[in-house]
């Protein structure tokens, strides 16, 4: 039986410190108080003063409390009874479900093994064609969306995730708006794939320091997933919200702020979630989805900035739609070239003169004289629009590529279109 | 091992404080005991009988109490035949190798042996009995793929040294003793193979360094003709995310024309790394016809692996290619991110609670930079032959904005400045080399007057582009316009190139002079034209042909045909020479 202490030194923030014998870093405690009882972890040992991280929150904690050290740093259950299930941050039922105790597994484990990683082949399909023709979303890809508050960046996430050919789907919410928590369980419930999701989540009420844990709780449980070859989707939504949780948290910790009061380690931080994207050889894949919400829409804001240079590509949502500037999949030249032989031709045709198609918005709203290549540009960037862009699309990828002709098409002579000759008189559409 | 025990006291992040008794030196390497594991560390601070350790490994587990051995000796990279061809960890843990022993995952406090002991190296000796020696002479060779590498006397060999007996010509493995060594006292010292050398600590058995001169060639042709880096001269690529920092430095990694490569991939994302290290076995070099994997080594600390180990990194693989250098043979080594490694020591920084500098990195985060990139050079080696390490380092700056301190560090000390703008990148322009904002002070393989007209007209074309934005095309007088087609028409054809292109994707440096040469014969030229449509049309004809001509191979049919096409375009528009221009030329003739 392991000591019981009860005596607290000091609470400030989230933190509080006891004086303890025989304690190891990064180990778990139960705190027991009059609110019931919270984990805590290690977060710093200096000579017998041992700094605990309260999950729940220190709000009513009191100096007298007990606290009991568990010898294991923090664990999660693993198994196929978590399927179907909703826990909370720090791996308590959501649901009215049972507890899982069985089978522990711990959280935050070791990087992969570079030299074990193998260059990524597969592709996964969507149905929205702004992702699948234009920005291919592949096997165990890191992908954030960069969005601002009010996008539709949820709904987004839960059709991907539906519509994804995958075995597995991990939803970690941090900082979720309940209603956004209900809609994730109602959409999953409703598609008949919740019997394949597990959900992680921390809702805005919650305490922060389980914020913290969402990613790491969720990427652990696929971690194991994939080793038992399965494909898993995990979904993180809002990625920022864990930003600003690891600023609180280190700030009331007295830690040196590096920029706009964000720990000097955010980075490392974001890098060591998102890298656990990957594809086992032999085993499943782990492929990673995530939020990221720019304040005050500003790409250099440190959170999607740190982001941006970690992740394989990221996806732009700006006015209910994918962006097709800016948004950039860095791995789609892995898959795109077995697909069908007109797809790279294609996104990149129809980009260009989508660009050019801004152009002229932009010379007609300076009032400058219209042309008609202008006036072509014009129609077919309306077009674009309303059967690539529109979300409410939602077709296979080769259905998009043959609509993608079909406005070429309606737009322009075969040869304004700048595509290769083969390629013309393989898939014009015949009128 | 010394006698110096140690207990911690404290955990803080990866940071280990340690209570000892004895001595301990400043940055030597300690180990924690944890179970049956050893966790490697470094001594960082010493305070009375407190000494600060950054861990290499993550710290969940350890305890107060756990005991603590120093080993004496700072932390040091194996230097010996076997280097070419391996995937290293920051610490020089061959990857493959851990991945035999313990799969999918990196366990910690696991390290295994940088380089074979089972493998026989075919040795010729070059010296004899009786011969006086120093550190790094050599004393014989063996056959290292395409190389010949040179068995050193070990480079930590202070004094003058008589050769008692070496080994006859046959094969050995590395530990095996191939000579022996009489100090100036008469004390026998044993040499094998291979030794070891403190990272933090340059190489300097040479004569003297010399200025760079030569350009090392990348196939580049924004590089090469605008922005030349010289061999054993620096170079830096700060950018912001997406605008291809890496995709460039993969182009280097495979075309540059030097010996040896050294990929240090510190910090940053695994799946980039993946990518070299089963693409270059596949890839041949166009210059030897062996796999390019031959002349790479990789050392690769990426992300998500612990961060005191990136600061490591960078150093393991400078000192590896000092190594080479002191074979005579020029080393290249790109570095991508050295932000990552400067956050590595800003977070150690925020541990020991130093006082901040800007944006929280260290005060000393400059002169750590600086004496990073000092160690290139070229140099004259003691037996007469040159060698050189070029370092070519990426930076990721903050938003993307090159104000931030390791930018402005690193650019202080580098001879050449390609800098990445995201509005290039985000228009399809690669590589995404600003061509107005980046510098070079090196020389470059084509006449600088020459060039400076060409970037005379991107600055001046540029002028015109801003200008109608503003006042439209109807406002922009023909002169300015051809002017601006001019700038457009270079930039498009010459300043980007198609990586992906297996023709475009390598310029030699012949091929490079010919077609700018033929680029300054348009730029230069005094054309016929009198509308703008004209202009468009002209320029719009001339960029496409000068594209598929980018795409043929070097004097093909093909290239010739196409060329002739290019050349009847020209004159029969050309109505004479812009005076400075006709300078130019006359200058380079006489």
């Amino acid at each position: 039986m392991r000591k019981v202490y009860s005596k607290i030194e000091s609470i400030a923030g989230n933190v509080i410190s006891v004086v303890a014998e025989d304690v190891r870093y990064g180990e778990l405690a139960e705190i027991t108080s009059a609110h019931g009882k919270s984990l805590a972890e290690v977060i710093r040992l200096s000579g017998k003063n041992v700094s605990l991280q309260v999950y729940s929150g220190t709000r009513g904690i009191s100096t007298g409390d007990e606290i009991r050290f568990l010898g294991h740093p923090m664990q999660v259950s693993f198994s196929d009874d978590l399927l179907g299930r909703i826990f909370n941050g720090s791996g308590r039922p959501r649901d009215k479900g049972s507890d899982l105790t069985e089978n522990l597994i711990e959280i935050g484990g070791p990087s992969v093994n570079p030299a074990k990683r193998i260059i990524p082949r597969n592709m996964v399909r969507t149905g929205i064609p702004m992702i699948d023709l234009f920005n291919t979303l592949v096997v165990s890809q890191k992908l954030p969306i960069f969005s601002v508050s009010g996008e539709p960046y949820n709904e987004l996430l839960a059709r991907i995730a539906m519509q994804a050919e995958v075995d597995i789907i991990i939803l970690g919410g941090m900082g979720l708006k309940y209603d956004d928590y209900l809609f994730f369980r109602e959409t999953l419930e409703n598609g008949g794939a919740m019997s394949r999701s597990i959900f992680f989540v921390h809702t805005a009420s919650d305490p922060i320091v389980e914020c913290l844990l969402v990613p790491d709780i969720a990427l652990a449980v696929a971690e194991k997933f994939a080793l038992n070859s399965k494909r898993v989707l995990v979904l993180l939504t809002d990625m920022t919200n864990f930003a600003d949780a690891m600023k609180e948290i280190a700030i009331t910790q007295e830690q040196v702020p590096s920029n706009r009061g964000y720990p000097g380690d955010l980075y490392s931080q974001l890098a060591s979630r998102y890298e656990k994207a990957v594809d086992f050889e032999g085993a499943g894949s782990i492929t990673v989805l995530g939020v990221t919400t720019m304040p005050g829409d500003d790409v250099t804001h440190p959170v999607p900035d740190n982001t941006g240079y970690i992740t394989e590509g990221q996806y732009y949502l700006r006015g209910g739609r994918i962006e097709p500037f800016g948004s950039l999949s860095r791995l789609k030249q892995l898959v795109n070239k077995d697909t069908r032989e007109d797809h790279r031709a294609l996104m990149d045709g129809m980009i260009k003169l989508y660009a050019a198609y801004k152009e002229s918005l932009e010379k007609k709203s300076m009032g400058f004289r219209m042309s008609d290549w202008d006036n072509k540009l014009l129609k077919y960037g309306e077009l674009f629009e309303k059967g690539m862009m529109d979300l409410s699309v939602n077709i296979p990828l080769e259905q998009a590529l043959d609509n993608g002709w079909k406005i070429f098409a309606e737009c322009f002579t075969k040869e304004e279109t700048n595509m290769r000759s083969e390629l013309i008189s393989k898939f014009w559409p015949n009128t | 091992m010394t006698d110096t025990k140690g207990k911690v006291v404290g955990v803080n992040g990866n940071m280990v404080s340690v209570g000892f008794e004895g001595v301990v030196s400043m940055n030597e390497v300690a180990f924690i005991i944890l179970g049956n594991k050893r966790l490697k560390a470094e001594v960082i601070r010493i305070r009375g009988n407190t000494a600060e350790l950054q861990v290499y490994e993550m710290t969940r587990g350890i305890g107060i109490g756990d005991v603590v051995e120093f080993t004496g000796e700072l932390l040091s990279v194996r230097l010996g035949p076997g280097l070419l061809k391996q995937i290293y960890d920051g610490l020089q843990n061959p990857l493959p190798n851990l991945a035999e022993k313990c799969g999918f995952f990196l366990e910690r406090g696991e390290y295994i042996y940088p380089l074979s002991t089972s493998l026989r190296w075919k040795f010729t000796p070059s010296v004899k009995p009786g011969d006086s020696v120093t550190a790094a002479d050599t004393l014989g060779t063996v056959p290292e793929g395409i190389f010949e590498h040179h068995i050193m006397v070990p480079f930590n060999f202070y004094d003058t040294y008589t050769v008692k007996s070496v080994k006859p010509g046959g094969e050995y493995t590395i530990d095996e003793t191939i000579a022996e060594l009489a100090d100036s006292r008469g004390k026998i010292r044993p040499v094998t193979m291979s030794f070891e050398w403190p990272v933090k600590r340059p190489v300097s058995h040479y004569v003297q360094k010399i200025k760079p001169g030569k350009p090392m060639v990348t196939k580049s042709r924004i590089i090469d003709t605008f922005l030349p880096v010289a061999l054993g001269g620096t170079y830096c690529i700060p950018g912001p995310f997406g605008a291809g920092k890496t995709v460039l430095q993969q182009v280097t990694s495979r075309n540059a024309e030097v010996d040896i490569v050294i990929v240090a991939a510190c910090g940053e994302r695994a799946g980039e790394v993946v990518e070299t290290l089963k693409e270059f076995p596949e890839l041949k070099d166009p210059r030897t016809g062996k796999s390019l994997i031959e002349r790479t080594i990789i050392i690769c600390n990426t992300s998500s692996m612990p961060v005191a180990a990136r600061e490591a990194s960078v150093y393991t693989a400078v000192t590896l290619a000092e190594y080479y250098r002191q074979m005579g043979l020029n080393v290249l080594l790109l570095a991508d991110s050295t932000s990552r490694w400067a956050q590595a020591m800003r977070e150690m920084s925020g541990r020991l609670e130093e006082i901040p500098g800007e944006e929280a990195f260290p005060a000393y985060l400059e002169s750590v930079i600086a004496s990073f990139y000092e160690r290139a050079g070229i140099v004259q080696l003691k037996n007469g032959k040159i060698g050189s390490v070029t370092i070519g380092g990426t930076v990721s700056p903050a938003g993307g904005n090159f104000e931030e301190p390791v930018t402005q560090a690193t650019l202080k000390v580098v001879g050449a400045f390609h800098g990445l703008s995201r509005e290039r990148s985000d228009a399809r322009k690669y590589p995404a080399i600003h061509p107005l904002e980046s510098w070079s002070k090196y020389t470059g393989i084509i006449d600088k007057n020459q060039t400076e007209y060409g970037r005379q007209i991107l600055f001046r074309g540029n002028d015109v582009a801003q200008m109608m934005k503003v006042v439209g095309e109807e406002g922009t007088s023909t002169d300015d316009y051809i002017l601006y087609q001019k700038s457009e028409f270079l930039d498009s054809i010459y300043l980007q190139q198609n990586s992906f292109d297996p023709v475009d994707s390598a310029a030699s440096v012949e091929r490079q002079k010919y077609v700018y040469g033929l680029i300054f014969d348009v730029l230069g030229s005094q054309l016929n034209i009198q509308t703008k449509e004209d202009a468009r049309a002209f320029f719009n004809g001339l960029r496409q042909n000068f594209l598929d001509w980018n795409g043929t191979g070097w004097q093909s049919e093909e290239f010739k045909k196409l060329e002739d096409t290019i050349r009847k375009q020209i004159a029969d528009r050309k109505t004479g020479f812009e005076p400075a221009a006709a300078e130019i030329l006359k200058n380079l003739a006489s």
